[in-house]
């Protein structure tokens, strides 16, 4: 089997552009991704499209009605908030099976404002507890209080420290220092989660390039090429209190071991990871399901600095969820993006020096739905 | 116009059931296979996937607070804050629920508090006029 290799990904700003359509969102970032391969669309064999707000709406079909229809199958994936990287990973299956030798892949979003969460029906809110996405994580916290100790404060400082991060990325949407007071200060969600420890709800699109090794030689671009070393998957398995607390623990550890595996390296090999910080609560919880540190120890990782820009183990770089914003669809491949430019030597003034190995990580679902978890090691080729 | 005869309002959920005589309890489920309780009823174990072994049991009214958050923004309409609670039930079931009866703040809850559950019938936010029959926990 090849090895699938990324030689083009690109995203757009995140934002709010309430007044574009998720087609045209998706076509800015697959032209970029196409721009920085140096390829076109007739180039391309497949198209792998990840949208979940209109999952029935054809998006990747209609992306290319806007930038040329030249009848390549299609594949239109959504899985919470691992859509965009099942649609990467579908595009490095076809790869890897011999299928293709050069497809793009595309994540998108366009989100309102407001809670996620909930369901359709009789609405329980209230009546039987919360189903809303942050009281949800606020538990996934406290469970990790209940066993560890750990504190608002050190919840707290995941925001801060990834606020910090995205003043160095050009393409995030907050680009403000949020310092402790400020971030403990600000509204209540659900404790330990304030406004400020809540990921960004944002209009989004990310794309990349995926080529096999020997298409990647043909053409000549092994030198902006980063080889994908791990994808993996996974879903939640059973978990005793799943119906009443969604767990994405479990999901997360089984993907970050085959992950581990299937490169061949451990997580004292990677030198930065963009993990799935939609609460600040969760970035704290995923350090141990990815194995950055044993179990009950997260607290100290974000206390001595160790996941800072800087530190032994910088932990979303990007600004990550929280500042740099989660477009659903889009997340799985900007994360991708992000770990691939600092693999390239290209990120600017966040650059992870001498980044050889990183780990992108997105893993959504909700009450009573389940988890799907998706891992990317990449390396510098 | 009103009907004379009261009617007893839906349950909020599939696994409220209602005896002969008026009494409200959680229908859940136990494999015979593996032990796992599940709150509801199901064919399969989603823990060992044992087919067809999955007896109907009534579901403890008792058991302790596993975490808990204090839900200050909620959806729109709906009030707060309310304490959003996972509970241990005392048969080994897990349930999610809301617990009264208590300061809706940090002081008002800790871990593994016991906690009975009740019955009460109230308004969802989206059926204005309209109330079902739901369970709420309540300190033991």
């Amino acid at each position: 089997m090849s090895d699938v290799y990324i030689v083009g990904v690109d995203m757009i700003k995140f934002g709010r552009f309430p007044d574009r359509t998720v087609p045209d969102l998706a076509a800015e970032a697959a032209l970029m991704a196409l721009d920085d391969a140096c390829l076109g669309l007739k180039d391309m064999q497949a198209l792998f499209s990840g949208n979940l707000g209109q999952a029935s709406g054809m998006v990747g079909q209609r992306m290319l009605a806007e930038i040329g229809q030249t009848g390549i199958p299609v594949t239109n994936v959504a899985n919470a908030c691992a859509t965009g990287a099942t649609a990467f990973r579908d595009g490095w299956m076809s790869i890897k099976a011999g299928v293709y030798d050069l497809v793009l892949a595309v994540g998108v979003e366009q989100m309102g404002k407001g809670l996620l969460g909930g369901g359709g029906g009789v609405s329980t809110e209230g009546l039987i507890g919360s189903g809303t996405m942050p009281a949800m994580f606020a538990q996934i916290g406290m469970e990790h209080t209940r066993r560890y100790g750990t504190t608002f404060a050190q919840f707290a400082k995941v925001s801060v420290k990834n606020h910090h991060h995205s003043t160095m990325n050009p393409k995030s949407m907050y680009q403000v220092e949020t310092p402790l007071e400020q971030v403990m200060g600000s509204e209540m969600i659900a404790y330990p989660n304030t406004k400020l420890m809540c990921s960004v709800n944002v209009d989004g699109s990310a794309a990349a390039v995926l080529a096999s090794e020997a298409a990647v030689r043909r053409l000549g671009l092994m030198d902006r090429a980063v080889k994908i070393r791990a994808s993996v998957m996974s879903s939640n398995p059973f978990e005793e209190r799943q119906m009443a607390m969604p767990d994405f623990s479990g999901a997360t550890r089984l993907a970050a071991g085959w992950a581990y595996e299937q490169a061949g390296v451990g997580p004292g090999d990677i030198d930065l990871v963009e993990l799935h910080d939609c609460f600040a609560t969760a970035e704290l919880v995923h350090y141990e399901n990815l194995g950055l540190c044993a179990d009950g120890e997260a607290g100290r990782l974000i206390d001595e600095g160790v996941t800072t820009l800087g530190g032994r183990t910088p932990v979303n770089v990007s600004g990550g969820l929280l500042s740099k914003g989660h477009p659903l669809g889009a997340t799985g491949i900007a994360n991708i993006y992000e770990v691939a430019t600092h693999l390239r030597g290209a990120a600017g003034a966040r650059q992870v020096e001498g980044a050889r190995l990183g780990l992108t990580h997105v893993v959504g679902g909700g009450p009573g739905m389940g988890t799907a978890c998706a891992i990317h090691i990449l390396e510098k080729a | 116009m009103a009907s004379e005869t009261p009617v007893p309002a839906p349950p909020l959920t599939p696994f409220i059931r209602t005896t002969a005589d008026g009494a409200h309890y959680l229908a859940g489920c136990r494999c015979t296979a593996c032990g796992e309780i599940f709150v509801g009823e199901r064919r399969v174990c989603a823990a060992c996937c044992a087919r067809g072994g999955l007896e109907a049991v009534r579901l403890a009214d008792t058991g302790r607070v596993y975490a808990f958050t204090i839900v200050e923004r909620s959806f729109p309409g709906v009030k707060t804050p309310f304490v959003d609670v996972t509970v241990d039930l005392d048969d080994g079931a897990h349930i999610k629920g809301t617990l009264e009866g208590v300061e809706p703040s940090l002081e008002g809850v800790r871990f593994d508090m016991p906690v009975r559950l009740a019955w009460r019938e109230a308004t969802p936010v989206n059926t204005p006029g309209k109330a079902y029959l739901t369970y709420l926990f309540l300190p033991a």
